[in-house]
């Protein structure tokens, strides 16, 4: 347990090697899962080859979709793809980034499946050994079989407890001819996506390496906002839900509560200042959203309209000046919400 | 327990401990998948030659290409090499230690591949089985009407039919063997022999210019990371302030009228933790200055002279009233 413990920690660290920690444990399921396998040829030539390919390929694209669902970024992208643009602009780089990743990732296990599946074998020699030219293997001695039934003869080659033909054709030296040239496939093919890896991770910094740095900071920041959204909202509406209940028992009891308690009151007791600090904090919570529209209003405009990318400094002057400041929105938006005006007055005591 | 985390902490102390780590990982892997690789010899003529050196030089490049693609140093020396140049002047000679020692590290697994398969001698065997002249061992069987070469490419596959009984396949694969263990001792201590002359004779040449494109690389390493470290508090503290002020945008009118009480210091209505985000944005509050930010980075790093930063002046303000006098003063 403990040992699972540390791993899990290790793991976590960070998103990312999160991410190659499911991508490596989705390559040992896969390489397990082929080695738990009973692999049972049919032996029959009409379905030897739909057999031993479907092993080949079906498994593979099972884990590519899984690789796909486990991801968590998949969300996160499907919304970004979706959204409509608002006042915020839509970087096709940060998707194709994205989309990329991921694949990378969930092609993996995959990958291992082919892998091991030509080493091994099994299936090349269910698939073809009832079409590949045996002629070498044949025993000359032997009458000549027809097509047809050589066909069916060497069908049955994979099956070594069915097949009774030894003398007729060297079941050895086929078997090992045909895994030669399964072994062969499935090198050549480790090759060939290795070469297309590397060119892909250690060439790609000749290209677009400003680029690249931009669109990693701003998928990573997307996921990042969407997580701190998700909190801010889970905390308002516990705010929001504690004053609203609380606003109910003070309609049914009668009693109103005094709102915005200041810390000017200092003198009257630690019990008040905790009040007024705690329920400072819940108003802070809100946020200013009091109403059941303005709530609804939030989470709409969030999709249809993000806000730009741009942090506004609240000017604040306090050395005793009445400062307005008016804040209003456009109207391309937020067209069911009329021009707002912000009037702050601070009075200071000279 | 605590060995195998004193085991991750060592190995993640520094990053070119991490490079070793890998790299002793990738031997392992290498020496796993050979153990587990089911070799087939096709004990065919025409192919015998061909599958035993690909399986002796295919996994090599595909382990080789792995080792360059998993080292952090490929992607440091990359963007060194192309980068523009920039306030910073490029010094070919950390390019040149940084390929050097990523290609040192990339190169141990395919070696312990080839070594591998040498000292088993099976490739050995399946290759060159044909190339032996049988008339120095006894017990050749000649009965079954094939030709010489075909029964001399089949000695791999001892447990074929015409071998029944015999010992002329033990005799020759011993004697391939033979061979194929000589040459993998030979080519280790030719290794070795060169790795410990370059470790020995290295301070003879340079050393002081080594010293400095050493630093210098791991400097490269270091700031790569730093960089990439301090851009996730960055976008964290970005992406909050930027939810915030979304939601209080949403407000209606709010007149708010407050006693501005003289314990109500400017520094205190600033909680701590708002200054601690202040600071980790660094004044960079727009998608265009991000972007600009990032783009400047790659094309023009700055110059390596921290002086300015390590000695900032404090800012102080000072609140006056109407007449001059001062109210609050932080200095």
């Amino acid at each position: 347990m403990d040992k699972f413990r540390i791993m899990v920690q290790f793991l976590q660290a960070n998103q990312e090697s999160f991410m190659n920690g499911i991508c490596g444990i989705m390559a040992l399921a896969s390489a397990q899962m082929y080695s738990s396998f009973e692999f049972t040829c049919p032996c029959l030539p009409d379905y030897n080859y739909a057999y031993g390919i479907g092993i080949l390929i079906v498994p593979p694209i099972w884990f590519f979709l899984l690789g796909y669902v486990l991801n968590n970024n998949i969300s996160v992208l499907t919304e970004e793809w979706k959204r409509p643009v608002g006042k915020r602009r839509k970087d096709p780089a940060v998707l194709r980034y994205m989309f990329s990743s991921m694949t990378q990732r969930a092609l993996i296990a995959p990958v291992v499946w082919v892998a091991v599946t030509l080493m091994d074998g099994k299936s090349f020699l269910c698939a073809f050994s009832a079409t590949a030219d045996l002629s070498e293997f044949l025993n000359e001695s032997y009458p000549i079989l027809s097509k047809k039934e050589l066909v069916k003869f060497q069908a049955r080659i994979p099956c070594e407890d069915v097949f009774d033909g030894h003398e007729i054709i060297s079941i050895d030296a086929a078997t090992r001819y045909i895994r030669c040239f399964s072994q062969a496939c499935g090198w050549s093919f480790l090759m060939v996506i290795t070469i297309v890896a590397f060119l892909i991770r250690a060439i790609r910094p000749c290209f677009t390496q400003a680029a690249f740095l931009k669109t990693k900071y701003w998928s990573h920041y997307i996921d990042i906002e969407r997580k701190l959204f998700d909190e801010t909202c889970k905390e308002h509406a516990k705010g929001f839900a504690k004053v609203c209940i609380q606003q109910y028992f003070e309609s049914v009891s009668g009693e109103i509560v005094p709102q915005s308690q200041l810390p000017t009151k200092k003198g009257k007791g630690k019990k008040d200042d905790d009040d007024g600090e705690k329920q400072k904090s819940d108003e802070e919570k809100l946020l200013g959203i009091r109403k059941e529209e303005d709530m609804n209003k939030v989470l709409w405009n969030w999709h249809l309209c993000k806000p730009a990318l741009m942090l506004t400094k609240r000017a604040e002057d306090m050395n005793g000046h009445a400062h307005l400041d008016t804040l209003s929105l456009s109207k391309e938006c937020n067209h069911h919400t009329p021009v707002k005006t912000t009037a702050v007055a601070y009075y200071s005591k000279v | 327990m605590d060995r195998l985390k004193l085991v991750l902490q060592y190995f993640q102390s520094n990053s070119e401990s991490i490079s070793n780590g890998i790299c002793i990982i990738l031997s392992l892997i290498c020496v796993k998948l050979y153990t587990s690789f089911d070799f087939n010899c096709p004990c065919l003529p025409q192919y015998n030659k061909m599958y035993s050196l690909g399986v002796v030089f295919v996994p090599p490049i595909i382990l080789f290409l792995l080792g360059v693609l998993v080292n952090r140093h490929t992607g440091v020396l990359m963007e060194e090499w192309v980068k523009p140049l920039g306030n910073r002047t490029k010094n070919p000679a950390v390019v040149k230690f940084l390929l050097s020692s990523m290609l040192q590290r990339a190169l141990l697994a395919p070696m312990v591949w080839i070594l591998m398969t040498l000292l088993d001698g099976k490739c050995f065997i399946c290759a060159f089985s044909m190339n032996v002249d049988p008339k120095y061992f006894t017990g050749i069987p000649n009965s079954t009407g094939l030709e010489l070469i075909k029964i001399m490419a089949k000695v791999p596959c001892k447990e074929d039919v015409i071998f029944k009984n015999n010992s002329f396949w033990k005799a020759v694969s011993r004697y391939v063997r033979c061979y194929s263990q000589a040459i993998g001792w030979s080519i280790l201590l030719f290794f070795i022999f060169l790795g410990a002359m370059g470790r020995v004779l290295k301070p003879c040449f340079n050393h002081a210019t080594f010293l400095q494109t050493r630093y210098w690389s791991n400097y490269l390493d270091i700031e790569q990371k730093l960089f990439d470290e301090t851009c996730v508090p960055h976008a964290r503290n970005f992406a909050r302030k930027c939810v915030v002020q979304f939601f209080e945008s949403m407000q209606e009118d709010v007149t708010v009228r407050m006693a501005l009480s003289n314990t109500l210091r400017p520094s205190t209505i600033h909680n701590e933790y708002e200054e601690k985000e202040e600071e980790q944005l660094h004044g960079i509050t727009r998608q265009d200055q991000v972007d600009h930010l990032l783009q400047t980075w790659y094309e023009c790093k700055p110059e390596l002279d921290v002086t300015n930063m390590a000695y900032k002046p404090k800012v102080c303000i000072t609140w006056e009233d109407h007449n001059g006098k001062a109210l609050f003063s932080e200095v």
